[in-house]
């Protein structure tokens, strides 16, 4: 089945989400759309799926004009979708999930095992292991998208779209999910892959679309290079890898012994974990998602609640202190999510820059805030960081995702910190932010700052690091040099020492 | 200026309109209701007058018992007719304080259901200072206020320890001690520390004289220093609330507790703190309640303060202001609906029905936004449900 789309525009008030977009997919085919965060690729695809209407603009099924209103619309013609946040319930089994929405009942009751066997049949097809009364909550992520896959697949979907499927896999997952993308291709589906990840374009689309503003900046075959994609994608020239200057190694700032954590039930999230990081160095963090790189971060200032072990900064213990005083010994620290624990999204720019700050001289006098100096302060670190807002009185959540981020920089760069935590630092940024915020990070080992960078991003901690630490299942496997090769990290990160 | 307005639009309006609406609803059904009104049925004609007729006097006996009325002002003095409104201040008084209790809960993420505990046990803690001591008057007051806000502070404040150490939610916790409230009084009011000496009914005895609140504007209205002191209190929460860095951690921790927690601010110690602040407020409505009208405790001290307090935060959107106008609003349904009682015959039931209805259409924006067709713009973060997130 071949899909296409002509002249599709969107418009949200002023914004023109799609101006004027054509593009078409084949039989058999993967088309790939690239374009950065909010470019419009998300709006297109919704509109394609009956989530959103478009205000002009044709699809067309095998060349035929169709309607599509509703998602049961674009079901019927054989369209499926696997959103970026998934649309599962939890506490419901996979075979419950799968046919939510088209349950078959027996005299008023539910049977499932009809679906139970076609979904082991798709499963066996593409050789998962799924188990169809496993509940949901129980499965790891990756695991939870093949879900989405099966019950798209279930419905005879003969084009799927994937909007943004590896912003939450782990690398293994993702070569996974590109395998299984091969393979349904192998057997006739048609793919939409939405996603800014150059690498993964690369690796697996057989046309590549290029989306900026709105518009279709460009089509290419799989051959162009990544500085290239970056270039068409962004609209002027980008630097992938940033330039790191010489190190000069200054003393150490964190010692880390035998750390370890455990979770309410007693289980070892971090297992007996050491390390050191001295003043000029960026130490990352490499390892597949959940082998214990957020509890490592949060047991260092504190946040976990049943940690042994010990953690020097500066030679002080910090361990069993409150938060606030691991953080007002030194420590700047970026969380991993910033909507949910860097952010109040409810709350000003302003009063989101004096968050871990705002009970301490200049910012408040005699318990009460200084509003004159938490604007001065707002409007030179807005500056400075070149946070691009209206007004600092506009609530942060009205900020894009990489603005949020400068924002949590702002704030922790700007206290004054021997030891840097970054965790996921560009998760979900816009190529413009990622820039911004390797050269910031950079800058603050320069400065003499000892960095930790957690990331799940290869490139990222090749590109950064002076060190890198794999963590897997909770232990430092090993730390080896910056020089390490891609595949042995890989390797590693796998458990393989 | 303009922004300030937009502001106020954007706050106030989805409130105005609940009330308004309610009590269009509620005038319909009073009318309908009516079995006069309902006699003339079969001329539609007659109908439709007495059922206006029967509205429009409803509303000026509500209006009449609780603003101003004529009649009392008739040969006398053209203050006298001011009667009414200081009655309905006397009212709004003691839901200025329960209600400043739930808005500040829900500023910090909190959901106080337990006014009406805290109420009681400030009353009885007052009340036992007011009976049992003589001091000299300025006193005997504080003395007694003092012991409102310990009292109920303290059972407050239980519940933010319970859940900032336990996790124990405070919706179920500070429901279970609204009844441990009410039986307390019960009890306490039949031992031989509260039970007045000459009385087989549960009172206690009258607070002595100089441990009532004094009457400010003379001894024809029962307005008392209360109402300052109430209005005094709110001034304060409203510094706590925006001025001050406790207010912002409460804020913080209201708006997103895990962010709050990462940026070093204690949750644990927030909670406590805002759970026992709250109990003072509702504590002091008592205390003053008892101390400024009924003088003696009875075990029905409490009325509904502490839940009509619930309302009065949801109709004043969780503001300091918000809540004062509110308290206003309900303290006049309150005395109105006497007058509606005694001039027109409606029962005075309906006034909760009105009230009912509010909290209805408030609880219920889409339903307002639809019927009024207001677009986006109004905010309609529903502050009631956040509670349940724990």
């Amino acid at each position: 089945m071949s899909l296409e789309l002509k002249g599709v525009t969107k418009k949200f008030g002023t914004l023109i989400a799609n101006d004027s977009i054509d593009l078409s997919v084949a039989n058999g085919e993967i088309l790939a759309i690239l374009g950065e965060n909010g470019a419009g690729k998300s709006t297109l695809m919704n509109i394609v799926y009956g989530l959103q209407e478009a205000d002009s603009g044709k699809i067309l099924i095998d060349g035929n004009e169709v309607v599509i209103n509703s998602p049961a619309d674009a079901l019927k013609h054989g369209i499926g979708m696997v959103h970026q946040h998934f649309m599962l319930v939890p506490v419901f089994t996979v075979a419950e999930n799968i046919v939510l929405g088209h349950e078959v009942s027996k005299r008023g009751k539910l049977t499932l095992d009809q679906a139970k066997v076609r979904i082991k049949e798709i499963a066996d097809e593409f050789k998962f292991e799924i188990d169809p009364d496993a509940l949901i909550e129980n499965l790891p992520v990756g695991i939870q998208q093949r879900i989405e896959i099966i019950r798209a697949l279930m419905y005879d979907a003969k084009v799927l779209i994937l909007d943004e499927p590896t912003a939450v896999l782990t690398p293994q997952e993702t070569d996974e999910l590109l395998a299984i993308m091969r393979s349904l291709k192998s057997k006739g589906t048609s793919i939409i892959f939405i996603t800014h990840k150059l690498r993964e374009v690369k690796a697996v689309a057989d046309r590549i679309t290029v989306i900026r503003r709105g518009k279709v900046v460009g089509t290419t075959g799989p051959t162009a290079t990544q500085e290239e994609l970056a270039t068409l994608m962004v609209g002027h020239n980008v630097v992938l890898t940033p330039t790191k200057s010489d190190q000069r190694l200054g003393q150490k700032v964190l010692e880390v012994r035998n750390l370890t954590v455990f979770d309410s039930s007693g289980r070892k999230l971090l297992n007996n974990l050491s390390l050191d990081i001295n003043a000029g160095e960026i130490l990352a963090i490499a390892g597949v998602q959940g082998n214990g790189q957020s509890e490592l971060a949060r047991a260092l200032i504190n946040l976990e609640e049943h940690v042994t072990g010990s953690i020097k900064l500066n030679s002080v213990e910090i361990l069993g202190r409150s938060v606030n005083d691991a953080l007002q010994a030194g420590i700047a620290y970026v969380p991993e999510s910033r909507e949910l624990d860097g952010l109040i999204g409810s709350f000003s720019i302003a009063e989101n820059l004096i968050l871990d700050t705002h009970d301490l001289a200049p910012t408040s006098k005699l318990g009460q805030l200084d509003r004159k100096r938490i604007e001065e302060n707002a409007r030179k670190l807005i500056k400075e960081f070149d946070v691009r807002t209206q007004s600092i009185f506009d609530n942060v959540s009205s900020l894009s995702g990489g603005n949020k981020q400068k924002v949590v920089l702002a704030r922790e760069l700007s206290r004054s910190v021997q030891l840097v935590i970054v965790s996921q630092p560009t998760r979900g940024l816009d190529v413009g932010s990622i820039e911004f915020v390797h050269e910031r990070l950079l800058q603050e080992r320069n400065a003499g700052k000892a960095v930790l960078l957690i990331s799940s991003e290869l490139d990222e901690v090749i590109g950064l690091s002076d060190r890198i630490a794999v963590l897997y299942r909770g232990e430092i496997l090993d730390i080896v040099e910056n020089n390490t090769t891609r595949e042995k990290l890989g390797l590693m990160m796998a458990g393989v020492k | 200026m303009k922004n300030a307005i937009i502001k106020f639009r954007k706050v106030a309006l989805l409130p105005f309109l609940a009330f308004n609406f309610a009590f269009l609803i509620g005038g319909i059904i009073i009318a309908l209701t009516d079995a006069e009104v309902m006699a003339k049925i079969k001329s539609p004609g007659e109908f439709i007058l007495a059922f206006l007729a029967k509205i429009g006097n409803s509303f000026l006996a509500i209006f009449q018992g609780s603003i101003y009325d004529v009649n009392l002002a008739r040969g006398e003095s053209f203050f006298k007719g001011f009667y009414p409104i200081a009655e309905t201040a006397v009212s709004a008084t003691p839901l200025i304080l329960a209600g400043l209790s739930v808005t500040l809960a829900f500023r910090a993420g909190l959901f106080n259901i337990g006014a009406q505990g805290q109420f009681i046990m400030g009353a009885i803690a007052a009340s036992y200072i007011g009976f049992s001591f003589e001091l000299s008057p300025v006193i005997h007051v504080l003395l007694a206020l003092l012991a409102g806000i310990l009292a109920s502070g303290i059972y407050g404040g239980l519940v933010g320890f319970l859940k900032a150490k336990t996790g124990a939610h405070e919706v179920i916790v500070t429901i279970m001690l609204n009844y441990v409230a009410s039986f307390f009084i019960l009890w306490i009011l039949k031992t031989k520390t509260f039970l007045r000496p000459d009385s087989i009914n549960p009172i206690a005895p009258e607070v002595n004289q100089s441990a009532k609140l004094p009457q400010f504007l003379g001894s024809d209205l029962r307005i008392h220093l209360g109402l300052l002191i109430a209005l005094l209190v709110a001034a304060a929460i409203w510094w706590l609330l925006n001025v001050s860095t406790i207010g912002f951690k409460f804020r913080a921790v209201g708006a997103n507790a895990s962010a709050a927690k990462t940026a070093g601010i204690s949750t644990g110690q927030v909670t406590f703190l805002t759970m026992f602040i709250c109990g003072s407020l509702a504590g002091l409505g008592g205390a003053v309640h008892v101390l400024g009208v009924n003088h003696a405790l009875t075990a029905d001290i409490g009325g509904s303060y502490g839940f009509d307090a619930i309302t009065v935060a949801l109709l004043g959107r969780a503001t300091v202001g918000g809540t004062i106008f509110a308290a206003f609003l309900f303290g006049a349904l309150q005395t109105g609906g006497l007058s509606l009682l005694s001039n027109t015959g409606t029962p005075v039931e309906i006034v909760q029905v009105i009230q009912a209805l509010i909290v209805l259409f408030i609880a219920t924006p889409t339903l307002i936004k639809f019927i009024f067709r207001i677009k986006k713009e109004v905010s309609e973060s529903s502050l009631a449900a956040k509670g349940w997130n724990g």
